[in-house]
């Protein structure tokens, strides 16, 4: 599907994301400047009561929202909202998912979670698409 | 107690959206798309320029807030929240600064959770709102007594 305007409520995007690595977080640590250790240094994470170093949240919400980049002639995201709801682990592998709840106006409201391999949500929220 | 910091506001500051800052942004999200990158297909789009994805202006500086004491360690972040009035563009130039929109507390499983919300403005030149970027940090009690807050 091209046209994200034909979409009909229900209807999801969808991706797997490669297994978590550890270069996956070092590359968004640089690129977003969040230096915050326990997110690549083994030791520090444990440190901080953690069985091992966690993706950045902020990670995972750039991620999911690359679901709707091929559709940027036709609208873009108006509104973000995520609630951060569990860890992502070295290894893990995440499945991004959209759906269509609601369509008013020129609006296309989705919603929006990131799961793991355990089918468990670690990000959860709300994408309102604003078609031109 | 951070109840006492609601309303402060950082001073501006002015930053580039910088097409480097942007690519490797873009990369480190797993997200390849030339609307982000290839200055040609910007061009083309009805954008007139490349955009820089949603979750991109953590990466610019926004101003301090005067007093604010926050721990450098035992932050949970909660929730993020983006507001666009429409894509930033790569190259252009955003003022941003903050504000501490609110601070309230609820009775968690291991005592007193602090919830602060901080929110982020991005604007043009001509002072019209681009973006709002919202934070929610979660400050468990440990870490409040550890700072006297």
């Amino acid at each position: 599907m091209t046209v994200l305007a034909e979409i009909s409520k229900g209807e999801t995007l969808e991706t797997t994301l490669n297994p978590v690595s550890r270069m996956d977080l070092i590359k968004y640590s640089g690129s977003s400047g969040d230096f915050n250790p326990i997110h690549t240094i083994d030791e520090e994470a444990k440190k901080a009561g953690l069985p091992g170093i966690i993706a950045h949240g902020m990670w995972t919400m750039g991620n999911l929202s690359k679901l709707f980049t091929p559709y940027y002639e036709e609208g873009f995201i108006k509104d973000y909202n995520i609630r951060f709801s569990g860890m992502v682990f070295l290894g893990d592998v995440v499945t991004l998912k959209a759906e269509v709840v609601d369509k008013v106006d020129q609006s296309l409201i989705f919603e929006v979670r990131a799961t793991n391999q355990h089918q468990k949500d670690v990000v959860k929220g709300k994408v309102i698409f604003e078609l031109y | 107690m951070y109840s006492e910091y609601i309303g402060l506001t950082s001073n501006k500051v002015k930053s580039v959206v910088e097409r480097e800052l942007v690519r490797r942004f873009a990369e480190s999200i797993g997200d390849n798309h030339p609307i982000y990158t290839d200055e040609n297909i910007g061009k083309q789009s009805r954008y007139g320029a490349n955009i820089a994805p949603p979750t991109f202006p953590r990466v610019l500086r926004s101003g301090t807030i005067e007093g604010l004491k926050l721990p450098l360690k035992g932050l949970i972040h909660g929730e993020q929240i983006y507001h666009y009035e429409r894509p930033l563009l790569v190259g252009e130039e955003v003022i941003c600064y903050s504000k501490i929109e609110d601070y309230y507390e609820k009775e968690g499983s291991t005592g007193k959770m602090g919830f602060l919300k901080m929110k982020r403005y991005g604007e043009d030149n001509d002072g019209r709102l681009i973006f709002t970027e919202e934070s929610i940090t979660i400050i468990t009690e440990t870490v409040r007594r550890s700072l006297n807050v």
